[in-house]
Parts: structure tokens; C-alpha cells; sequence
């Protein structure tokens, strides 16, 4: 393939053959005649220039595989690689007319396997893995052990029973050698084609663990084996022996310890990195990689230390580092494996062209096959019968029937036989020949034929539900019951020693282990909690726009973003970045739509955009990133979403979009620093001077819209409240009090004051703010939307304005927004007092007609309606609160509220 | 409990009615007289005297669940003041691992038994509903092991969960609806999809270590 590639690439030598060669032979060529102004320096370039081709190919194809989704669902993407190999290799053994490019056994232990275990063991589920030990160390042992015995006396009787060639010059000792390196199942092989069959996680954690751990014992046989090969077979000593079953011992715990170890050098080293989070990743991947090198030096099981360096470290870890860390941590990790994956498959196919290693016999091939097959399946229906006896839920016929099938074999087997010595396994030639067709067959044939098998026999698959809180929680509760029925009963069992293990855990390592803010909040159920909340607001975040250009629209369920809100969007984000306060601008009392559009669009870009906006501000350096920020944005969007998932209790379809960004709107007005307030100001400068003429007209526009919904839809009317659930007797806010509430757990327990934008500040009603609260009562257990109460007077109103002009039951919705807007601070009391004043604007803008206000009304103001209706109608008719005592009720409640947690 | 004759007709009853085999029951047996200190009754007091149920945040609501009337099929609310031996295997029982032979009607009857088991911990004023207040409780003990979390944040999680559980079983609300709690149709949806047979079970056998350890 590179050979073939150089000429597009520019080489001037179209030299066919190892491009290096040529390029040496053209440069000696060529007199250094005065100064060059082109030089081609290929061989300086070239080791990291054919890795980075070859992982740019690799990737390419990958995308090309999965361009068709009909292919890659029913082909497993290993086949498809490894056939792109097999071609590739073609390809470059008919130009280059020798293979190039091989798997080298070196490379794909120290480079190509490490991120595959680490990626593996890091994102084992840990506590399922924990649940299956026995059954897993029971495969893995036995069955590799008993695998690799069987395997190999077998072949060894077929050879003895002359079905072999002659030229196999092969002893049993070759056969045992040769039958540990074949016998163990692949983890590579197993995870690509596991991940993509969706088996139930029982069998998956049994199969899976059971190819990470087999390392250990199949090491070890390779290793023995190899040195008895090596000393001869009359050489070896009984104490051999001995010493072959002792370095089982040795090389799979110590293995086991140096990952532990390493595990815990990692975690506490992540503890203080509070002030260097950049290092955050990196440390996890370097000491994960020092931990497999130090168990290859050691000659110790490698996979085995990062497995448990994975598995170990991560719960303290993720503990620890930051949540931009972890997303980093987690998105390297995947890539990295995924490329390493992707290179050793393809790898192995190209290493399969090179017909001068192979040696081909067709007893030794179809033996292997069957007996690789057979033996595995005696094994796994033995073992099972063994472990049924002890499992509290047995594994079925049909469990069995995918463990058998699922025992793939891969590149460690090919590395292993190609690192066998020629002089000492003189049948070395056979015996890599039998390696790639059983590693193809197994890859291929049972990768391709898995899924069907699986699907046949109506395997129980798993189901990707989301966790759920409930579930979390019940299960934790189920722990609790089991370890305490055992306690009742007497019985020290695996809940016991469970539950004895998470109280040392927590008493003693996770305190030494993890920083003490995040000690202090850790909880799997907090956890879970915290968690959902976070992609909650990310999927919300990502409807961003959605959400506003749907605000003011008579259809709410409109399914694409108006171009109007993405304009103001880049707007904003254009603007935002100028620190210049126009101080005219600001007490410019005129309200404009387009101003008001903006800031809503202000308040919800710095909610959902929050993260790059303070990252440009606080951090330059490239060594730091603000921490500061980091916790206030997690927490700004925990907060966000304690709200939405409240809100998503409740369902009508627009309602949905309307309350949304309502919420949002209110959030908002929480979220900055007052320090950050002159910053912002400019947002929806530039538009108020082309906007101050149809200022009336948009004013208009809400009330002909806010006419219009009154009259189409009784629904649309009660969405506006979003959705408020009210106690029956209040007693207590509850929404307000849970955000300070998990507030003081968090990190860094400072509440932050919400910053109005300047023209907020200024001009009172431009907040949107206070429009939305949700309560949940103490004192009574059910939960009452509150549209239920306002959504009657509303009903009844709304009536009322079929008759009359709208802005009477403007003025009723008034009364709740009104009350509702917290106060902004007592520096604020004076101008918005001051500035009520000049209310008795609006109502000179309801004289107009309807039909002006529309013809002036544009669609891209529309969209900032809804907001627009809150903020002005506090202004029009305060005298109205009597007409809606339950949502007065409420309103004073969340004023209280929103004092205390000012104070 | 009396001669050897009559303890075999009585394991005998025992064996049919919760499904232990007489090895197991004799086992139960004696850690029974040990809780009870050789009374033939067990009371709550009993429970306090295991050390390793102390750090069990759930301990109170967990020995409730002992004494409860629902879950010793006696009465459908109230709490029992002592319990014998033969309510002291049936609430064993609702532990007992599910046997590989039932059929799928035994298996389904065998996963709601376990659960409402779960249910009657949750639902404490036996009213057949979890309401928000039952649920805060059970999730404030939860958490109480850890003393950093406060009662506010218990507090937002069981509402949350609550949230949610309404989210899942009801589906779209009304806005006039209101949701008064988890019902035991809600919980078994809640709890679909999570193989709770294969999660609720105790080792009986082999617990001759028990002797020892006390």
C-alpha cells in the first residue's frame, strides 16, 4: 500500500520496493548543487510517518465500513479489517513482491495491546465483575489450563497416529507449547465481536473476564513451555515442574499486585492535582502504561496488572479528577483502543499474505480446528456443571452453547507463534500457518456466525435501559437487606464480606485515596443522582436553540430552530466577546424586542454556553484551568437540571418547549457574577438602534399573539405556567431549598449570587426571571401541579377575553410573574422602584389595534413573545392579585424563599 | 422443641410450607435459638444483639420488615410484637434462590413475592402506595451512613426518584393529575428488566461456619 501511495505523495522516484531504499539511492544521486529549494527527507520522516499512514488507513476504513449500515450489522467490523488486511497485504506483496508490514510481535505487545486492556479493564463494570470472580478465575484457570493439555496430547496423538505430514517435526512437548498459545481465548477478538452481539451481562462479564485474566495462565504455560523446549525435554528436572506450577502463582498474583499497586500510586496521585488538572489524563494513562511495562519487565502477567490497574484505580480516580478530566480520560481511552484494535486486525491480515512463513498441513490445521473446538466446549460444559453446583443462579444449556462459541482466538496468539525460535521449534512454520487460519476462523466464521447463533437461541440480551434513580436506589437498598439477612442468619457470605469491604473502603482508603471534597459527596446513589442530572442538562444544552425560537410560537412544537434565534445567537457570541459597556445603551429605558430577545438569548447561552465563555476569561494559561469555573459550571448545570427533571414530570407536548425556556430564562438570571455584569452588557446593543421604531409594534405583537392563543388553544394558555407543582398546605419551598441544599456538599459551597445583565439591573422588567417555580410540599405526599389551581382561573379568564381585550387576562397572568421576581439584590430596590414608574407604557400600547401590531410584528421577534409577556405584564396591573390566590400564595412563598437564600 | 419425633413431623410441615429442606431448617434453627437466647420467640431487642447489623443503615427498617404482618402473611398491616420460628422462616424464605426447575408461571409468582417484600419495606404505613414521604425516609437512611450528605439532598434524590417513578409509570400526565405514589403495578414496572431473582438470594447451605463465628 505505501509503496503504491509514495508517487501520489510526490516522491520523485517511482521506484518500486521499499521506498526507503529509493529515496537513499535518489538522494546519492542528486550533487548538492547550491541550495535546494526542495528537499525530500523521507527517511527522517519515516517510522512515525508509516505509523500515522497506517492508523490514518485503518481509519478510513473504519469509516468506510460503516458507511453501510447493513454490512457492518451483519459482518462484524474484525472480519471486515481483517479482509482489508488480507487485501492490503496483497496489494503490497504484489508491488513490493515481499511482504511488508507485518504484525510484529514487539510492537503489539508494548504499543498495540496495553490501550486495549487498559480501555477494558477501566471500563469494566466493576461490581459485575466482582459478583462472577469465581466463575471467571474458574474459566480462566481451568479452562485455559485444561484447554492447553487437551489441545495439545491431542494433537500429539493425531501426529503419533500418522495423520500428520512428516515433515512436522514435532514432539509433545511442541504439541503443549503450541496448545497453550492456541488455547487462550482473545480478549481483542472476543470484546469486537462481544460488543456488537449484545449478549446479557452475565455471560458477557463471564467470557470477557475470562479472555483478560486467561493472560496470566496462558504466560505462564508459554513461558515453561518454551523453556523446557528450549532445555530439551530430557533435560527438565522434576523440580521444573514444581517451579512451572509455582510461577502460576507467581506471575498471575504478582501481576495482580503490580496493577494494584500501580492502582494506588495513580489514585493518590490524582488527589493532588487540584492545581494541574491539564495532567489529569495523562497521569492515568502513564501510570497505567508503567504499570504494564513494569509487569513485562518483571515478566509477570502484563494484561493482568493493567487490568487491575484499571479496575483499582478507577473508582477513586473519576473520584477525583475533574469533569472535563474524565470526559478526556474516557474519550482517549476509547480511541486509543479502538485504533490499536483496528491496526491489529488489519495487521493480521496483511501478516497472512507472507506465504514464505507458512507451512501448511492439513492434518495439523483441521486437528487444531476440531480439537480447539471441541475441547472448549467439553471444558465450559464441564466446568459449568461444577459451577452450577454452587452458583445460586445456574448458567443455562444455551449460556454454554454462546461460551463455547464465543472462544475466539487472536493476535496473541499470533504474536506468541511468531515469537517461537525457528532452531528450537523446528514445526514453528506449521505452526504459524495453523495460527492464522484458527484465528481467522474463529474471527470470521464464528465472529459472522455468532450473532445469528445468538438471536437463534433467544439468548437473554441485555437491554441498554438508561440507569434510573429508582433502580440505584433500590438496589442499594437490596444490598443493605441481603447483607443484613446474612448478618440475621449468621452466614459470613459474599454480601457480608461485600458489605465489610465498602465500610473499610470507606473508612480508611477512599479517605486516603481521594481529595476530601470529593470524599466528603461520595455516594453511589449522590453519584448516580448527580449524574442524571448532568445529561439531562447536555441533552438540553444541545436543544438549546430549540428551546427559545419555540418560546414564543404559536406552535410550539416546532421541530427545527428558527433562523431568528440562531442570528441572535451569533449575535450574542460575536458581542460577547467585547468587554465595552456603552454606558448611553444602558439606561436607554426604551424597550425594544430585539433587546429583549437578546438578553433572554444572553441569559441562555450563558446557562447552556457556560463553559467556553468562562474558560476564555479565566484561563490563559495552558497549564491551569480555572477550577473556579469548573465547579461553578458542574454545579450551575446540576442545578439546571434539578429543575428540568421536575419540569419533564409533566407532559403535554408544547408545554414542554414553553416551560422550558422559561426555566431557563429564570436560571439565567441567577447564573453570573455580578463582577461579570459590565461584560455582558453590550448584548443587544447594536440592535436597539434599528429597533427603536417598531418598539411599539413589538410590544403589540405579544398581546395580538397572546389574543390569538386565547383563542385557539385553552392549552397554550396554561402551559406559560411551565409546570408548578404546588403543595397543598405550602410549608416549604422545595425547590429553592434543594439547590443550597446540595450546594453545601458540593466542593466549594459558595452560592452564587445571580447577575442580571446591566439593562436588567437597570430595567427591572427586562428579567425574565421568578416566572417559574416548582414546589413539592413536606408536609402532604402529593404532588399537585399547579395548573391544576391557576390553570381554573385561567380557564376562566381566558373566557373572559373572548369578550374582552386581552390585556385583562394579561393582567391576571401578571399577578404571579410579578409577585415571583425575586428581588435582585437591596441595591436594587431603589431603581426599580424608581423605574416602575414609567409603567404605563405598555398600556399605551394596547390602544393600538392588533392587527397594526402584527402587520409590525417580524417573525424573528416572535420568537422572544412568551418572555416578553412576563415581563411587561407585571408592570400593568398589579391590582389584579386578588383573583388568583393560589398563585399569589405561591409567589409570596418563593419571594420569602429567594431572600433567604440571598441572605 | 420437644422430642425428636415431633421436631421431624414439624420440620416435616415446615419443609412444605417455605420450601427449605429440613438440612437447612435445623441449620435456621439453631441460629434461631441463639437470636433468642433459647426463648422460643423472637423480639426486636433480639436484633440489636448482632454486631454486624449495627453499620447497616437500613437496620431499623429491615428488622420492621421481620415483624411486619404483611410479609408473615398474618394480617394486612401491623407489626407482630415477637415472632416464632415458623415466621422467622418465612420471611427467610422470601431470600431463598429461585430453583432451576420452576416453570415461567412459578418463576413470575416466585419474583413478585420477592418484591413486594421490597415493597412493604418502602410502603411503611401498609397502604399499599410509596408515597413521597415513605420514600424520603427510606432514602434519608440510606444515605445516612455518610454524614456529609444532608437531608436536603436525601431529600432532592427520593424526589427525584419520585419524579421519575411518576415519569415511568404514568407516562404522560395530565396536568390535572396528581401522582400519590408508587403502587405495587408501579414498582413491578419500575423493576422491569432487572432480574431480580437473580439478585435477591442468600446462601442457606453450608453454614456451619455460623457456630463458629459466634
Amino acid at each position: 500500500m505505501l509503496p503504491a501511495t509514495l508517487p501520489l505523495l510526490g516522491m520523485p522516484l517511482p521506484g518500486e520496493g521499499a521506498g526507503v531504499a529509493a529515496e537513499a539511492a535518489g538522494e546519492s544521486v542528486l550533487p548538492p548543487a547550491g541550495l535546494a529549494l526542495l528537499r525530500w527527507q523521507w527517511h527522517e520522516v519515516e517510522a512515525p510517518y508509516l505509523v500515522a499512514v497506517w492508523i490514518l488507513v485503518a481509519s478510513l476504513a473504519k469509516i468506510v465500513f460503516h458507511l453501510s449500515r447493513k454490512v457492518t450489522s451483519v459482518v462484524p467490523e474484525s472480519c471486515l479489517l481483517i479482509l482489508l488486511g488480507l487485501a492490503l497485504g496483497g496489494i503490497v506483496l504484489a508491488v513490493a513482491k515481499k511482504a511488508e508490514y507485518q504484525l510484529e510481535p514487539g510492537t503489539f505487545f508494548l504499543f498495540l495491546l496495553p490501550p486495549i486492556v487498559l480501555d477494558s479493564g477501566y471500563f469494566m463494570p466493576s461490581r459485575l465483575f466482582f459478583d462472577n470472580l469465581g466463575a471467571i478465575l474458574t474459566y480462566a484457570v481451568v479452562g485455559t489450563l485444561w484447554n492447553s493439555f487437551t489441545t495439545g496430547a491431542a494433537l500429539w496423538g493425531v501426529q503419533q497416529a500418522g495423520l500428520m505430514a512428516s515433515t512436522v517435526q514435532a514432539d509433545l512437548l511442541d504439541f503443549l507449547l503450541f496448545g497453550s498459545l492456541i488455547s487462550a481465548v482473545d480478549p481483542v477478538a472476543v470484546l469486537a465481536v462481544f460488543e456488537e452481539v449484545h449478549v446479557n451481562e452475565t455471560l458477557f462479564i463471564i467470557v470477557f473476564g475470562e479472555s483478560l485474566l486467561n493472560d496470566a495462565v496462558t504466560v505462564v504455560l508459554y513461558k515453561v513451555y518454551n523453556s523446557f523446549v528450549e532445555m530439551g525435554s530430557v533435560n527438565v528436572q522434576p523440580v521444573d515442574y514444581v517451579k512451572g506450577v509455582a510461577s502460576l502463582f507467581v506471575v498471575s498474583l504478582g501481576g495482580a499486585a503490580v496493577g494494584l499497586v500501580f492502582a494506588f500510586f495513580l489514585a493518590l496521585t490524582t488527589r493532588f492535582t487540584k492545581r494541574v488538572r491539564i495532567i489529569e489524563p495523562l497521569l492515568v494513562f502513564l501510570l497505567a502504561y508503567a504499570a504494564y511495562l513494569t509487569a513485562e519487565m518483571a515478566s509477570l502477567s502484563a494484561i493482568l496488572a493493567v487490568t487491575m490497574c484499571g479496575v483499582g484505580c478507577k473508582k477513586y480516580v473519576e473520584a477525583n479528577i475533574s469533569h472535563k478530566s474524565r470526559t478526556a480520560v474516557k474519550y482517549t481511552m476509547k480511541t486509543l483502543a479502538s485504533c490499536a484494535e483496528t491496526v491489529i486486525f488489519m495487521l493480521l491480515g496483511i501478516s497472512a499474505v507472507d506465504s514464505s512463513k507458512w507451512a501448511w498441513d492439513t492434518g495439523l490445521v483441521l486437528g487444531t480446528l476440531l480439537f480447539i473446538l471441541l475441547f472448549r466446549a467439553l471444558g465450559v460444559v464441564l466446568q459449568t456443571w461444577v459451577l452450577n453446583q454452587f452458583r445460586l443462579v445456574p448458567l443455562d444449556k444455551i449460556d454454554q452453547v454462546v461460551m463455547s462459541y464465543g472462544g475466539l482466538r487472536g493476535a496473541v496468539a499470533f504474536a506468541l507463534v511468531i515469537l517461537l525460535d525457528k532452531t528450537k521449534v523446528p514445526a514453528k512454520d506449521y505452526f504459524v500457518a495453523t495460527t492464522i487460519v484458527v484465528v481467522f476462523f474463529t474471527v470470521i466464521v464464528q465472529g459472522l456466525t455468532i450473532k445469528p447463533l445468538v438471536k437463534w437461541l433467544k439468548v437473554k440480551r441485555s437491554d441498554h435501559h438508561k440507569p434510573t434513580l429508582n433502580q440505584e436506589l433500590h438496589e442499594h437498598t437490596f444490598d443493605h437487606i441481603l447483607a443484613a439477612v446474612e448478618d440475621v442468619v449468621g452466614h459470613h457470605g459474599y454480601h457480608y464480606w461485600r458489605d465489610r469491604w465498602e465500610q473499610f473502603d470507606k473508612k480508611y482508603l477512599s479517605q486516603l485515596l481521594m481529595r476530601r471534597s470529593a470524599y466528603r459527596i461520595r455516594d453511589q446513589i449522590w453519584d448516580v443522582y448527580y449524574k442524571l442530572n448532568i445529561r439531562d442538562a447536555i441533552s438540553f444544552v444541545d436543544q438549546g436553540g430549540h428551546v427559545l425560537s419555540s418560546a414564543g410560537l404559536t406552535l410550539p412544537s416546532m421541530p427545527s430552530r428558527s433562523s431568528a434565534a440562531e442570528t441572535s445567537v451569533t449575535n450574542l457570541l460575536r458581542e460577547s466577546g467585547s468587554g465595552a459597556c456603552l454606558d448611553l445603551q444602558v439606561i436607554d429605558t426604551v424597550r425594544s424586542g430585539k433587546d429583549r430577545e437578546d438578553a433572554i438569548m444572553h441569559h441562555l447561552l450563558s446557562g447552556g454556553l457556560y463553559k467556553p465563555r468562562r474558560r476564555y476569561k479565566t484561563s490563559c494559561s495552558r497549564h491551569f484551568i480555572s477550577e473556579d469555573a469548573q465547579a461553578r459550571q458542574d454545579k450551575e448545570v446540576f442545578q439546571q437540571n434539578m429543575k428540568r427533571r421536575l419540569e419533564s414530570f409533566k407532559s403535554t407536548k408544547h408545554n414542554v418547549c414553553l416551560s422550558k425556556s422559561k426555566l431557563r430564562l429564570r436560571k439565567a438570571g441567577r447564573k453570573k457574577k455580578d463582577g461579570s455584569a459590565d461584560k455582558e452588557t453590550p448584548n443587544g446593543k447594536p440592535h436597539q438602534a434599528s429597533n427603536l421604531p417598531d418598539t411599539a409594534a413589538v410590544i403589540l405583537a405579544v398581546e395580538s399573539d397572546e389574543e390569538e392563543e386565547s383563542d385557539s388553544s385553552e392549552t397554550e394558555k396554561e402551559d406559560d405556567e411551565g409546570i408548578v407543582f404546588v403543595a397543598r398546605a405550602t410549608n416549604e419551598v422545595f425547590q429553592e431549598h434543594k439547590v443550597p441544599g446540595s450546594m453545601d456538599v458540593c466542593p466549594s459551597p459558595r452560592v452564587i449570587p445571580p447577575s442580571p445583565t446591566c439593562a436588567e439591573k437597570e430595567l427591572p422588567w427586562k428579567s425574565g426571571q421568578g416566572d417559574l417555580a416548582v414546589y413539592v410540599s413536606s408536609e402532604t405526599t402529593k404532588i399537585v401541579p399547579v395548573d391544576m389551581q391557576t390553570g381554573w382561573n385561567q380557564s376562566i379568564s381566558s373566557l373572559e377575553s373572548l369578550a374582552s381585550p386581552p390585556c385583562a387576562q394579561a393582567a391576571l397572568r401578571a399577578a404571579r410573574p410579578r409577585a415571583c421576581a425575586p428581588p435582585r439584590g437591596e441595591e436594587l430596590r431603589d431603581p426599580l422602584a424608581a423605574l416602575a414608574t414609567p409603567a404605563p407604557e405598555p398600556h399605551a400600547g394596547f390602544t393600538f389595534t392588533p392587527s397594526l401590531a402584527k402587520a409590525g410584528r417580524s417573525r424573528s421577534e416572535s420568537s422572544a413573545d412568551a418572555p416578553e409577556q412576563q415581563e411587561l405584564q407585571p408592570l400593568m396591573a398589579p391590582e389584579d392579585h386578588g383573583c388568583l390566590s393560589p398563585g399569589t400564595a405561591n409567589a409570596r412563598w418563593l419571594i420569602q424563599f429567594n431572600r433567604a437564600g440571598r441572605l | 422443641m420437644g422430642s425428636a419425633h415431633s421436631m421431624s413431623e414439624e420440620v416435616r410441615e415446615l419443609v412444605s410450607k417455605t420450601g427449605f429442606s429440613s438440612e437447612q431448617i435445623e441449620q435456621l434453627h439453631r441460629r434461631f435459638k441463639q437470636l433468642s437466647g433459647g426463648q422460643p420467640t423472637i423480639r426486636k431487642e433480639n436484633f440489636n444483639n448482632i454486631p454486624d447489623l449495627e453499620l447497616n443503615p437500613i437496620r431499623s427498617k429491615i428488622i420492621h420488615a421481620f415483624f411486619d404482618n404483611r410479609n408473615l402473611r398474618k394480617a394486612p398491616n401491623g407489626l407482630a410484637d415477637e415472632i416464632n420460628f415458623e415466621d422467622f422462616l418465612i420471611i427467610m424464605s422470601y431470600f431463598r434462590p429461585i430453583e432451576p426447575n420452576m416453570d415461567e408461571e412459578q418463576l413470575e409468582r416466585c419474583r413478585k413475592e420477592k418484591l413486594r417484600f421490597l415493597f412493604h419495606m418502602y410502603d411503611s404505613d401498609s397502604d399499599g402506595r410509596i408515597t413521597l414521604e415513605e420514600y424520603r425516609n427510606v432514602v434519608e437512611e440510606l444515605l445516612s451512613g455518610n454524614p456529609h450528605i444532608g437531608k436536603e439532598s436525601a431529600r432532592s434524590i427520593a424526589d427525584g426518584a419520585m419524579m421519575e417513578a411518576a415519569s415511568i409509570c404514568v407516562g404522560q400526565m395530565q396536568p390535572d393529575q396528581v401522582y400519590e405514589g408508587i403502587t405495587f403495578d408501579d414498582f413491578l414496572k419500575m423493576w422491569q428488566g432487572i432480574d431480580i431473582e437473580t439478585k435477591m438470594h442468600v446462601r442457606f447451605l453450608n453454614m456451619d461456619a455460623i457456630a463458629l463465628c459466634h
